[in-house]
């Protein structure tokens, strides 16, 4: 087979540049992440100068390390399903309907293995049932999800009748350690998954055949698809790994309160979110990275312990999410317009 | 005689629309066939048939070196080596050069792991090679979007022969392309006549289509109005015929 490669004579050298220009495009093409980590050194900083006695000692990252992953583990998962250029809005009701089928197997089975397993299969369900209504009926996510949000409220309250479940019997168990419990009894156990699940996540987005795919069907459907891209086996794809790890968070969660709560996942709606477009990713899709979120995730922790710190009430918590929402996805749409 | 591509009476109906009637149309090996017609004469229809994207209406043939085709599919036009550059963005803005020219067939290790490397190095040889950027300022990993659009034409082109298509079709490549723009544009596709390819080039454009084509067939409200071998007509006696078939839908 003659490709056009072979018939070439002369191999390719780059031309050597200076360290100058080096760096120059390498702040360019980092620019986002690189603004990223300066607002979260910014945040830290000025919270160390606002309480230098709590932010110097560890029991605050000790507290921040064990919160942050319950809504990281989901954003990093949700900023593939926002790469796609879709959007998932019923993973809060996903949480807490992965914990009922959780709590029903464990009360008639007793065992905390079977009912992760259980609850992780209802996650991966759910999931999948939010890829076919956006991809194969053809619903805009932003509706879809938004029905299947209450859904899944709804399916959890008639189940449980609004009662909760207490877990304490997970004490001691593979589960319980294995999650939520504290790595030479220090760091929390989600912390570790949390970086375990950022890592897989960058290798598929970025090194992996199926990132690949995410981000072009993102960008351009129409192309990504001629192009002979998958696009409704990538997007159902990503909205059943989201449902998995929305299952898998609220897991996370009520092992660590070792307690259900029927309204499991109400208030993570908008700390993930806002995680996700912190850190850059676009609402139009195409774009985004794993890294950004993660750090974002981060800043919005601080935020949410910096709002506690300073004596504000949770009234402010929407107001702030709010506000980071709508300003870095209107900053992010009018940098890369001047960036064009 | 074996061509490339046949078509035979091939017809096409959304709805209540027509798009194409009866079409015969054919491709010949090595050859550059420019497709003419006005905005919605079914030039993108027929195109569209064949990648396999839409199905043509039942009673029509369609041949590929001379051998049957029962059913054109996206996945069995790519496998014949049939590759579309699209007048709608046919490159993905937001991602690097790299990830544009292997789209959809990234290299990759049997369990899906992109080998990153070896594409931004294939990538790199055939900007220089084939793309004519010497700017330092574009490498593999700069985004498209930054690229003019005869660039960006070039990109889609060098990745069509790069994985082997045997017959390139290029929708409209100089819609919305400066007159500059435009020669780098028709110049890619010489280089594909020198290739030892086949293309179809559609444009409305006559004096785009002239210059590049072997043979022209003009496309007319879905029918083929009549074909000219370049060398068989001048210019000017073609956009005589043209003017013709525009005023009164007929060639005579
Ligand atoms: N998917 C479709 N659904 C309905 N009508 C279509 C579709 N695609 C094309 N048409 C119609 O078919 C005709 C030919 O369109 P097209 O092939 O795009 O023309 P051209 O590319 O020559 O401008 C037009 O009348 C157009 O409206
Ligand atoms: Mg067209």
């Amino acid at each position: 087979m003659n490709r056009v490669g072979e018939i070439e004579k002369f191999s390719a050298e780059i031309p050597s540049e200076t360290a100058r220009g080096k760096l120059s495009r390498f702040v360019r093409r980092y620019a986002m992440q690189i603004g990223i980590v300066l607002v979260g050194v910014l945040v830290w900083l000025l919270f160390l100068i606002g309480s230098p006695k709590t932010f110097l000692s560890f029991p605050i990252y000790a507290a921040y390390m064990s919160t942050t992953p319950f809504f990281a583990l989901m954003a990093l998962p949700l900023t593939l399903v926002i790469i796609t250029g879709e959007i998932d809005l019923s993973f809060p009701s996903i949480m807490a309907f992965g914990m009922t089928v959780y709590a029903l197997v464990l009360v008639s089975t007793g065992s905390h293995i079977l009912a992760f397993i259980a609850c992780m299969a209802a996650g991966l369900v759910a999931g999948l049932i939010n890829g076919v209504i956006v991809v194969r009926i053809g619903i805009p996510s932003l509706v879809a999800t938004i029905g299947t949000q209450f859904f899944w409220r709804g399916v959890v309250l008639v189940i449980t009748g609004g009662n909760g479940t207490g877990l304490t019997s997970a004490i001691g168990g593979v589960l319980h350690t294995g999650l939520v419990g504290r790595l030479f009894g220090l760091i929390p156990a989600q912390m570790i998954w949390t970086i375990i699940v950022a890592i897989l996540v960058w290798f598929f987005l970025n090194r992996h055949r199926f990132g690949a795919h995410v981000y072009l069907s993102g960008d351009n459907v129409e192309s990504a698809r001629l192009m002979g891209v998958n696009v409704p086996r990538v997007k159902t794809l990503v909205f059943a790994i989201m449902g998995v790890a929305a299952a898998f968070a609220g897991v996370v969660v009520s092992l660590e309160v070792l307690y259900f709560w029927p309204t499991l996942g109400e208030g993570y709606l908008l700390s993930t979110l806002s995680s996700v477009f912190l850190g850059g990713t676009s609402v139009f899709g195409g774009t985004g990275t794993v890294f950004g979120t993660l750090v974002a995730s981060f800043i919005i922790g601080a935020i949410n312990a910096g709002i506690v710190a300073a004596g504000l009430t949770g009234f402010w918590t929407q107001l702030i999410y709010g506000l980071i929402i709508v300003m870095s996805v209107s900053l992010q749409t009018v940098l890369s317009r001047r960036l064009r | 005689m074996e061509y490339l591509l046949q078509m035979v009476n091939i017809s096409k109906t959304f709805g209540e629309v027509k798009s194409l009637h009866n079409v015969n149309f054919e491709v010949g090996y090595n050859e550059v066939v420019g497709l003419l017609g006005d905005n919605g004469a079914g030039k993108s229809t027929l195109v569209k048939i064949i990648t396999g994207y839409h199905r043509p209406d039942p009673g029509g043939q369609i041949f590929w070196k001379g051998q049957p085709v029962d059913v054109m599919t996206v996945a069995k036009a790519r496998e014949l080596g049939i590759e579309v550059v699209y007048q709608e963005r046919a490159l993905a803005d937001q991602q690097s050069l790299w990830r544009n020219i292997f789209m959809g067939r990234e290299l990759s290790n049997r369990f899906g792991v992109l080998d990153v490397e070896g594409m931004r190095r294939e990538t790199a040889r055939l900007m220089q090679s084939h793309m004519g950027f010497t700017s330092k300022a574009i490498t593999p990993d700069s985004t498209v979007k930054t690229m003019s659009g005869g660039e960006r034409q070039g990109v889609a082109i060098v990745r069509a022969l790069y994985f082997q298509a045997e017959l390139i079709i290029l929708d409209e490549p100089t819609m919305g392309l400066s007159l500059s723009e435009t020669r780098k544009a028709l110049d890619f596709v010489n280089g594909i006549k020198e290739a030892s390819k086949s293309a179809i080039f559609i444009d409305h454009n006559i004096f785009h289509v002239y210059p590049v084509a072997d043979r022209i067939v003009v496309l007319d409200r879905g029918q083929v109005k009549g074909q000219f071998f370049k060398d068989q007509i001048t210019l000017d006696n073609l956009i005589a015929k043209l003017q013709h078939v525009a005023q009164t839908g007929r060639l005579e």
